[in-house]
């Protein structure tokens, strides 16, 4: 098993990261009856870990055995039945899903499952009705017309239902929706949290921390705990003992994205733009979301520009991102903000050289 | 299997009047209305105001009043925009109901059941332009039988028609001390107790709008127990503490754009809300004296431009980036163009 799950905490209790958060949570649900929940921060950043958790602590252990299905639903849309197929996490007390896998379609996804979630309702042993939990994923990738559909279910079945929602930012979910659940903001961890916790699991491991290694590994995992842990483990695999100027690998699509950096600097010309194509398209085969790679690409410019160009080239990044959202293929958007930076630098080269 | 607690009513419905006489600081209103109780005569109304002031709670008090309990789900269509509300509603429900015809005014007990039907167009202001001409002829065919009560946020979204049919009344954000006492009659009640700050940061962070606070107060005591202070009600609300907006703003002051990068890395990394913070942005931005107006009108452009960027799905840390580089180019007297753009 990876570090990142074997060491994931099973309970709120074993929290290390979010402790007062889990504090809360933990008085939250068994004082009273749990309101609908939304968690947003970074990825990284222990949201999941901290709604399995907090299950946990409302289902017992029973919530931990979990059969993941693939289902399909049959929906009546008006004039036209709709066939949707959607892999669901479920136990007896709760379902997983992330509904805005199903693309355009996802606001028949949140209405049907939501209604047969409702309509068999759990019942324990003393003929008490209970609750079932859903927990919805990426909830900032709704559609406009789902989320608003989300709305008026939230109301309607909250008697028998309850909405975990999380996502990574929250400007993308709409105000009614944040205002009907209690906000939980989760920060990324800090580095020296991160470096607690790289201690704690090189402890239980039994493992020889030279001085200052976790803190490298911390810092190098851009504040994801997720990160850490996972490159933590690959230098274990690496070398063990570790010695104290261990390089720490940088992931691979990382190092092909600085590479492409360092083409673009050093050559601006169409040949090179075809070549970058190339690479570009590289990337995005190997599922390097788009937004990503022009996020790295900018940063790594930044990291070598002068203080005039770097105004100049952020601007531009901000500019082809959002085009890129509003259109269809990222590779077109990518590449014209690689040829704009082209452009620019050519244009500052020939401007203070000559 | 979960424990059943006592399934918790939201406070904003616990809390919500029930009499036309308790709603707070909408005197015009409620003197109209309490005339309309007596005499049982009331023309088509049209609320309009921002939200959190008491529109929908009026509406719905009146209509308690006027026919009680038992003649109310007769006598009381509501639709909000969480209803289905296109043109074929309009020609079908709201006609149906409009048209069916009642008995006579007979008054029973303290109610004064009077011979026509109610109904309420919840956020009227999202119906469709069709949908409202729609509506106008069916307003004044059954005016005999049927009064309707539009509620809105903007006026201007409903057609002139519309509008010119009905008696308009404007609903006036709540003032501070009005908003103190319905928190404080809720801290009470609920057994809360709140710090000294936090009543005036309850304020400021929900500007004007009762429900929000209401919410905000409810979601704090759910989660920090009954002793609130204003650290965990600026933490329920989402907003953003002020050293953190005034952090990037002094980053941006200072010209060093490896410094606001690394700010802006830290806004995205402790998760706050990039749309929230360009809202505390600008309130930064309007309040400062010691630039000039032109500088602020840039600011506030690109302040606009990124939020609509945000609305499209744009991602946030490079929008927010933008929005620093422009603020830092304004507040340093950088040159506006860019130099290299051919």
């Amino acid at each position: 098993m990876l570090w990142v799950d074997k060491y994931r905490p099973k309970t709120l209790d074993q929290v290390i990261v979010h402790q007062e958060t889990a504090e809360n949570l933990k008085k939250l649900v068994t004082e009273q009856d749990c309101p609908h929940l939304l968690f947003y921060g970074p990825s990284g950043s222990g949201k999941k870990t901290l709604i399995m958790a907090l299950l946990r602590q409302i289902f017992g252990t029973s919530a931990e055995k979990v059969k993941v299905e693939n289902r399909t639903w049959k929906i009546d849309a008006g004039s036209r039945t709709i066939d949707l197929e959607l892999t669901t996490l479920s136990s007896t007390n709760h379902v997983e899903l992330s509904p805005s896998d199903a693309g355009f379609q996802d606001r028949y996804i949140v209405q049907e499952i939501i209604k047969e979630m409702a309509k068999n309702r759990p019942i324990d042993t003393k003929g008490k009705k209970g609750y079932k939990v859903l927990v919805l994923n990426e909830v900032d990738k709704l559609s406009r017309e789902a989320q608003h559909s989300l709305r008026r279910t939230m109301e309607k079945y909250s008697a028998s239902c309850r909405l975990i929602l999380c996502c990574n930012s929250s400007s993308k979910v709409t105000e009614a929706i944040r205002s009907r659940c209690l906000n939980v903001r989760i920060n990324a961890p800090k580095e020296e949290q991160i470096v607690k916790v790289l201690e704690f699991i090189g402890k239980k491991e039994g493992l020889q921390l030279p001085p200052g290694f976790a803190a490298r590994v911390a810092d190098k995992s851009n504040r994801s705990l997720r990160r850490a842990i996972l490159s933590f483990e690959t230098c274990r695999v690496q070398q063990y003992p570790f010695s104290s100027n261990q390089a720490i690998p940088p992931m691979d699509w990382e190092e092909y994205v600085s590479e492409i950096c360092s083409d673009i600097m050093r050559e601006q010309s169409p040949k090179r733009l075809f070549q970058v194509r190339g690479k570009l398209y590289e990337l995005l085969i190997n599922c390097i979301p788009p937004e990503i790679i022009l996020k790295k690409l900018l940063s790594e410019l930044l990291k070598k520009l002068d203080e005039e160009l770097k105004h100049e080239v952020c601007h531009w990044a901000a500019y082809y991102e959002h085009r890129m959202r509003m259109g269809q293929k990222a590779i077109f958007h990518l590449e014209a903000f690689v040829a704009k930076f082209m452009s620019i630098y050519k244009a500052f080269l020939i401007a203070t050289f000559g | 299997m979960a424990p059943l607690l006592q399934s918790s009513q939201p406070w904003v419905e616990k809390y919500r009047p029930k009499q036309i006489k308790d709603v707070a600081h909408q005197d015009e209103v409620v003197r109209v209305l309490t005339n309309t109780l007596e005499t049982a005569n009331c023309p088509h109304m049209l609320f309009y105001g921002p939200p959190g002031t008491g529109k929908t709670t009026t509406a719905l008090a009146i209509a308690h009043q006027l026919y009680g309990p038992e003649l109310y789900k007769s006598r009381v269509l509501e639709l909000n925009a969480s209803d289905d509300r296109g043109i074929n509603v309009v020609r079908t429900k709201i006609k149906d109901f409009a048209a069916v015809a009642v008995g006579s005014g007979q008054r029973q007990g303290v109610y004064p059941c009077p011979p026509y039907k109610i109904i309420i167009l919840d956020e009227a202001d999202s119906m469709t332009e069709d949908a409202q001409n729609a509506l106008r002829r069916t307003m004044e065919t059954y005016s005999k039988v049927t009064r309707f009560f539009f509620i809105c946020n903007y006026i201007s979204r409903i057609i002139e028609p519309l509008a010119s049919r009905c008696a308009k009344f404007r609903f006036k954000p709540l003032p501070e001390e009005i908003m103190s006492n319905r928190i404080l009659h809720i801290c009470n009640e609920e057994g809360l107790t709140l710090e000294t700050e936090a009543l005036s940061t309850l304020s400021s962070v929900s500007q004007g709008d009762l429900r929000r606070a209401i919410t905000y107060l409810q979601g704090a005591a759910r989660l920090f127990g009954s002793s609130i202070s204003s650290k965990d009600l600026i933490s329920v609300s989402g907003a953003i503490p002020r050293e953190v907006t005034e952090a990037i703003y002094a980053a941006c002051k200072n010209g060093d754009f490896d410094l606001a990068n690394k700010e802006v890395n830290d806004v995205i990394a402790e998760g706050y809300p990039v749309s929230q913070m360009l809202a505390q942005l600008f309130e930064v931005v309007v309040e400062v004296d010691d630039i000039s107006d032109e500088q602020k009108a840039r600011i506030c452009k690109s302040l606009a431009t990124a939020d609509k960027c945000l609305v499209d799905g744009a991602d946030e840390y490079l929008q927010l980036l933008d929005v620093v580089s422009n603020t830092m180019r304004s507040l340093c007297n950088m040159p506006q163009e860019f130099s290299y753009d051919i």
